[in-house]
């Protein structure tokens, strides 16, 4: 009989120390959401506008790379100040690993999070096989389909800013769609909003490919293969070579983009088995 | 559970990528055709529903805003909306009702000042020259002016007034010795900010501000009129018409 996920690593290192990163990651979502909504809500403007475009303190744009390059692909050149946010945002997300987008950003991850935690206490195991690599071909549509139509038509149901945007300015009826993705994730695909479909996420892999911070199965001779980190992972096929690929030849460097760096593994081993780490971008392809 | 079986890495047969290929396109396609629907059909502007100063054509638009909302919270009288899911109005961009608050022209144009992207036209310089729709006296039967009387609520509101809306005077037929002043828009000055429509007084106003792709006729391209051509000219494009002998109707 098996113990529950995260059993050994709740009795050797406490509750806290095996939720660290998984509270810091809701603390920084929950709170970026926060930033977000005390402008309208109690006249404190740290921050203006939603993910799509934002002004910091009034004086730093940032903009979502990924509409701004939608609004390319429909024929519109951006003013400066879009251009400038959509850097910024770039170089942020290819210095800290793009899909931290994902994992420490995003409020749709708490949603698909949601779903994996009342999958596996109803142990719901069900899951229909759809390819992880679904996202980059829905990410080609998005790109492609404002060439042909003059609009942004991922924005029309896009999730991600949908949520966001309606937490701040009103949902209407964007939950309807996000009730869509926790039940499609519960019961059809097992990750499959986030690990599966979409395009956001997957641009952001992209964006992350060759970034600085990764993290590393360091001292994957300690692990007793209770497999914990591949029941909590959502990405999980990223573990499975930089954990045990090491009589073929892989580095204990988990170097796939897919990687979130949500940390959920260096919570949950009991082993001390991962680590963050900082590689230098040459030695990223190891 | 052995651990050196299960993470092997597979190899992939050729029928296997097909297949994985095939599915992935026709899935992604499906989703496609359905999302470049719906996106046709939200890419017209309900009539109700007007963008917010400076913004670029409809068209063009929609191809630049990303839907931050930097202009509604840079508008101080809550003006400006974001579109909602399935509301007429394309997701997420910026607009407003004039029915429920027009927009109060301010000088320094926030909304604009606020856009990152420039869907609200940097190009814009007064106020007053915004188009963000225009002004249309839609029922002629119900307007109390149209009925003789002296409401004048929508010319008296109007930021440009005897610009924007003037009062025609007309002979009252029905007591026939009374004048009528119909309020009437005047489209090379209205900006459409819908304090008309907002203060119209009657249940359902009869004026409204609709989105200039609606209100405005287009004459044909080749359409000359002979008096502005004349003047151009400085006198009369053709020869002296020749004077013929007026014909009178038998009796009259």
């Amino acid at each position: 009989m098996k113990h529950p996920i995260g059993h050994e690593a709740i009795e050797t290192k406490g509750w806290f120390a095996t939720h660290k990163y998984l509270l810091l990651r809701r603390f920084c979502q929950l709170g970026i959401l926060a930033l977000f909504v005390i402008g309208p809500l109690l006249d404190i403007w740290i921050i203006k506008g939603n993910l799509s475009s934002s002004l910091l303190l009034d004086t730093v744009p940032m903009t979502d790379p990924f509409v701004a390059l939608q609004a390319f692909a429909a024929g519109h050149l951006l003013e400066s100040s879009a251009i400038i946010g959509a850097m910024l945002i770039t170089g942020f997300y290819f210095l800290l690993g793009g899909r931290v987008f994902c994992s420490w950003v995003c409020p749709v991850n708490m949603i698909s999070d949601a779903a994996q935690w009342l999958r596996r206490k109803l142990k719901i195991r069900t899951s229909t096989k759809l390819s992880r690599k679904t996202r980059f071909w829905v990410l080609a549509m998005t790109l492609v389909l404002p060439i042909y139509l003059g609009t942004m038509a991922w924005e029309l149901i896009n999730p991600v800013s949908m949520f966001h945007r309606g937490v701040i300015f009103g949902m209407g009826a964007g939950w309807v769609i996000l009730v869509g993705i926790f039940l499609f994730d519960l019961l059809l695909v097992e990750q499959g909003w986030c690990g599966h479909i979409c395009p956001q996420g997957a641009f952001y892999n992209l964006v992350g490919r060759f970034s600085p911070i990764k993290v590393t199965a360091d001292k994957r001779e300690q692990c007793d293969k209770c497999m914990d980190c591949f029941a909590v992972c959502p990405e999980p096929q990223v573990l499975k070579m930089p954990l045990f690929g090491e009589n073929k030849g892989f580095g204990p460097l988990i170097t796939s983009a897919d990687c979130t760096n949500c940390a959920r593994c260096i919570d949950i081993c009991s082993k001390d088995v991962f680590k963050i780490t900082t590689i230098l971008p040459e030695k990223a392809e190891v | 559970m052995s651990s050196s079986k299960p993470y092997q890495a597979r190899k992939m047969s050729r029928r296997q990528l097909i297949t994985d290929a095939s599915r992935g396109i026709c899935g992604v396609g499906l989703l496609a055709t359905g999302l470049a629907g719906y996106a046709k059909q939200s890419q017209s502007l309900a009539a109700q529903c007007l963008r917010p100063p400076g913004a670029l054509i409809e068209e063009d638009f929609l191809a630049a805003c990303v839907r931050c909302g930097l202009c509604v919270e840079a508008c101080p009288y809550d003006t400006l909306k974001l579109g909602k899911l399935f509301e007429p109005v394309t997701t997420g961009t910026p607009y407003f009702d004039a029915n429920i608050i027009p927009c109060e022209m301010c000088e320094d144009i926030p909304c604009q000042e606020a856009c990152p992207t420039g869907a609200i036209s940097p190009e814009l310089e007064s106020i007053n020259d915004a188009q963000m729709g225009l002004a249309v006296l839609l029922d002629q039967e119900t307007c109390l002016n149209t009925q003789g009387l002296r409401c004048d609520i929508c010319h008296r509101v109007c930021p440009l007034i005897d610009e924007a809306i003037t009062l025609e005077v007309q002979r009252n037929t029905r007591t026939g010795h009374h004048a009528m002043f119909i309020p009437t828009v005047h489209s090379d000055k209205c900006t459409g900010c819908g304090k008309c429509e907002h203060a119209c007084p009657l249940p359902e106003a009869a004026i409204k501000v609709l989105p200039r792709e609606i209100a405005k006729g287009e004459l044909g391209k080749h359409y000359r009129w002979g008096w502005i051509e004349k003047d151009k000219a400085g006198g009369s494009l053709i020869d002296e018409v020749l004077d013929l002998p007026d014909r009178v109707p038998e009796g009259g």
